[in-house]
């Protein structure tokens, strides 16, 4: 043994191996498939787990020192902004509608990242991997946290806020999101990569965030939007995790390449239509608008989508199968989901409402080829029954699509004034799609999409049975959480609040 | 618009979230742990079975033998949520930062006597594969256990075993450069001595239940190695050897394991006063890896101290195990 020589200097990736790679061993007791028994049975082939390139090099140490300042300011940010009553900052109450979307659909699907990420991080058969994966699970656990810690103070003064932990199982819209982290979680660790480290993370989270976050931002909301920034740094981790691993299957084995494209093809889908909900927060549910979902898809979505399939390009991956559809749905979806979400109301722990005078002038001018003509008319209609006394509802249930749970509401790609449905028969069932890309993902996996728990048929079966009032009772939804925005409390109670400012 | 809104009293709506409500009442404000811990994962309308194994639920308690009415009756003592952790951690690794520098500029590492050295390369370093495995252990607990309380903790054990790996492997470096990680290896590999611990810690990455794991990773195995390595093997015997220097630079693992016996005592305690049938299984769990792993560590502890020594510092540490174990009201 040679001791007490003075140590060479290592350079950082040499030295980040020995403080990870080399930490591994080769089992000779056991066999490596008894030790990670779920690597091999979605087809994927790795040939060598070293040629794993480390996304970032960060050893524990490092980590909590780096982490540990960031909580420091995060905290010290959102306490005094609930010492101040900082949510009066917020622009109208109706901005609240948007961060409590946040917290019943977007922050469970943090944990369920935390969780899926932790199993991936034992599932994985290389220590690189490993690691990377270990250190986004304990992230994502700090996204969930610091977004549940930022709603608490919000929690104190409105509604819609304190039942999110109900309303993650058992409310209707809160299973789009849901659905989509389980479907994730419930595949191997590689599609579980592919789904929410490269699709989610890497292509789409740019659309998911930074309108949430300059969303809060531009309407005063200094908790939320302390949280976005102070998740950002994680946030660049991740994607360069998720670029990392994509590269490393297609490099791996030219077998590889087919099952990854299926999965970056599903995905895409599916992260598209969970993000329609986006869509309609950005164009509906800011009172101070950051951008169009139209000009957001066209920066986020097409140009740096273009360049990342470009640069897959030369392993043999084409852009994702259905994003003409997507293209063409952008100038719609955000109207189709809020009329959907404004006539069912009544079932929302959000309040929401029609376009105003000037919300509608801003929708003509970034929407000027659909709005006017497909849209307007229709919240016209509900603005008039509104005057009228009456109220725009509709107590019929909504047709779930089976793969994206949202209701069956949007139209035809090449015609706008055709609901587009699809059917197919399985095992002597019947299951109804809102798309083409929906009906698509479903016939991939059937086996796997008929156990999708669908909320609304839950509503008409035992012990429900379609009674409604038992229904909110069962999903903890108060009615001064649902409807319309211009009779709530939280509008009233603002408004009271901020005079007692300004006369003060 | 920014308005001076310091000066308002306004009168709260509700007090916390309904489902900490429903679990502590609103007397008093959910502590932020509380918040970040109770209900955070999604117990019903589960949408798909796992591909891997159709048979078992995303979340499934049944996972494991013990069963518990609630799990988030398991709650951490040490109340660790991701801010707590870290703000821990940081202030840990402050100290150990200043530890190394210490050691470097008073040179205590070259004045430290052959023998001292030659112990830290044969018993030290080649537990940072240890580390390795308890990480991946813990790894497992966290993404199939059931109920944050009792999952969350086990990610931050999992990232302080990777921790501890480095630390040690830095160590390592300062010894013997390269050449002491890579001989550690070797003797992880091949050597006698570490054969019986090696072959164990494969077994246990081939178990599936979560908490059998965390019991004999967390319970067992460290509470028996870190008392024989870093309580005595490094605090008394190197310390009297000369080697002062090597047990401030394990600092962290000795406060580190402390700490966690806290949580570990707490968990296994309420998991145990759950049921008698839990009962039983701990008990077959902990007295057969007890018995176990003490044996697999005679003859590590034989590479730092002689014969009949090394039995007395096994046994020594299996007693004080079993009396934790009776603590929690196991054994009686
Ligand atoms: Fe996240
Ligand atoms: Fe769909």
């Amino acid at each position: 043994m040679d001791i007490k020589k003075t140590p060479k200097k290592l350079n950082v990736k040499e030295k980040y191996r020995l403080m990870t790679r080399d930490l591994a061993w080769e089992p000779s007791y056991r066999d490596e498939k008894e030790i990670y028994p779920y690597v091999d049975y979605e087809g994927i082939k790795v040939h060598d787990w070293s040629k794993w390139e480390d996304p970032f090099r960060l050893t524990m140490d490092a980590y909590w020192k780096y982490q540990a300042e960031k909580e420091r300011k995060y905290y010290a940010i959102i306490d005094a902004h609930a010492q101040n009553n900082g949510h009066l900052n917020v622009t109208d109450a109706r901005y609240l509608t948007a961060i409590k979307l946040f917290l019943q659909g977007i922050s469970p699907g943090e944990y369920s990242a935390h969780r899926g990420f932790a199993r991936v991080g034992r599932e994985f058969a290389g220590v690189g991997p490993q690691v990377a994966c270990q250190m986004q699970s304990i992230d994502e656990i700090r996204h969930a946290q610091t977004q549940v810690h930022a709603m608490s103070n919000y929690n104190k003064f409105y509604n819609g806020f304190k039942d999110f932990a109900t309303q993650r199982d058992r409310i209707w819209y809160t299973s789009v999101p849901r659905s989509f982290f389980d479907d994730a979680m419930s595949a191997g660790p590689f599609e579980f990569l592919i789904a929410i480290g490269f699709s989610f993370e890497y292509v789409l989270t740019n659309l998911l965030f930074v309108p949430f976050m300059s969303g809060a931002a531009y309407n005063g909301d200094m908790a939320t939007c302390t949280f976005g920034f102070s998740a950002q740094s994680d946030e660049a981790r991740h994607m360069t995790l998720g670029l990392e691993c994509i590269k490393f299957m297609l490099e791996q084995d030219p077998d590889n390449i087919p099952i990854v494209q299926k999965w970056i093809d599903k995905w895409f889908w599916r992260g598209c239509r969970l993000l329609t909900l986006v869509a309609a927060m950005m164009d509906y549910m800011l009172p101070k608008r950051v951008m169009s979902w139209r000009e957001a898809w066209n920066i986020y979505g097409v140009e740096n989508g273009n360049a990342l399939f470009r640069d897959l390009a030369r392993y043999g991956i084409r852009p994702p199968m259905h994003w003409d559809d997507v293209e063409k749905s952008i100038d719609h979806t955000s109207h189709q989901i809020m009329l959907g979400l404004y006539q069912w109301k009544f079932g929302t722990a959000f309040h929401s409402w029609t376009p105003t005078d000037s919300d509608i002038e801003w929708l003509k001018e970034k929407y000027p080829t659909t709005f006017e003509k497909y849209y307007l008319p229709r919240w016209e209609y509900a603005i008039a029954q509104k005057e009228a006394g009456g109220e725009y509802n509709n107590f019929g249930l909504p047709k779930l699509c089976q793969t994206c749970q949202l209701p069956c509401l949007f139209t035809e790609p090449d015609d706008p004034t055709q609901l587009a449905h699809r059917e197919t028969e399985y095992e002597g069932e019947k299951y109804h799609f809102c798309s083409d890309g929906c009906q698509h993902v479903f016939e991939q996996e059937p086996e796997k999409y008929i156990q999708a728990w669908l909320p609304m048929p839950a509503l008409m079966q035992a012990p429900l049975k379609g009674d409604l009032a038992a229904w909110m009772e069962w999903v903890s939804l108060e009615p001064t959480a649902a409807g319309e925005y211009a009779n709530s409390e939280d509008k009233a109670n603002f408004e009271k609040w901020r005079k007692q400012v300004s006369t003060d | 618009m920014q308005i001076d809104v310091q000066t308002v009293s306004i009168e709260q709506k509700n007090k916390a979230f309904s489902h900490l409500i429903k679990r502590f009442g609103d007397k008093k404000i959910p502590s932020r742990y509380q918040e970040a811990s109770y209900d955070l994962q999604a117990v019903e309308n589960l949408h798909y079975r796992p591909t891997w194994a159709p048979e078992q639920e995303l979340y499934d308690p049944n996972l494991s033998k013990i069963r518990m009415n609630d799990w988030y009756d398991l709650k951490d003592p040490r109340q660790f949520y991701y801010s707590t952790y870290t703000l821990n951690r940081a202030k840990q690794q402050e100290t150990m930062e200043s530890n190394f520098k210490t050691v470097e500029t008073l040179g205590l590492i070259e004045g430290m006597p052959d023998p001292v050295l030659a112990i830290v390369q044969d018993v030290l370093i080649p537990l940072r594969h240890v580390n390795y495995a308890a990480n991946l252990n813990n790894t497992l607990v966290c993404g199939y256990g059931y109920g944050t309380v009792f999952t969350q903790p086990c990610v931050y054990h999992a990232m302080d075993n990777l921790g501890i790996a480095q630390y040690l492997s830095r160590l390592g470096l300062m010894i013997g450069d390269v050449e002491a990680l890579e001989a550690a290896k070797q003797d992880w590999m091949d050597s006698d001595a570490w054969q019986p611990l090696r072959r164990s810690l494969e077994d246990l990455l081939c178990v599936r239940d979560p908490v059998e794991v965390f019991i004999k990773q967390n319970f067992v195995l460290d509470g028996l190695l870190y008392p024989l390595v870093f309580q005595r093997i490094v605090d008394q015997n190197l310390v009297e050897q000369g080697g002062s220097g090597i047990s401030i630079l394990t600092q962290f693992m000795t406060n580190w394991y402390l700490e966690s016996v806290r949580w570990m005592d707490s968990v296994v305690k309420t998991m145990a006063a759950e049921s008698a049938e839990n009962k039983a299984v701990l008990e077959e769990w902990i007295d057969t890896a007890a018995n176990h792993f003490t044996s697999v560590l005679l003859p590590v502890a034989g590479l730092a101290v002689a014969g009949n020594a090394a039995d007395d510092l096994v046994s020594d540490v299996h007693d004080e195990l079993m009396k934790r174990a009776k603590k929690a009201g196991l054994f009686k």
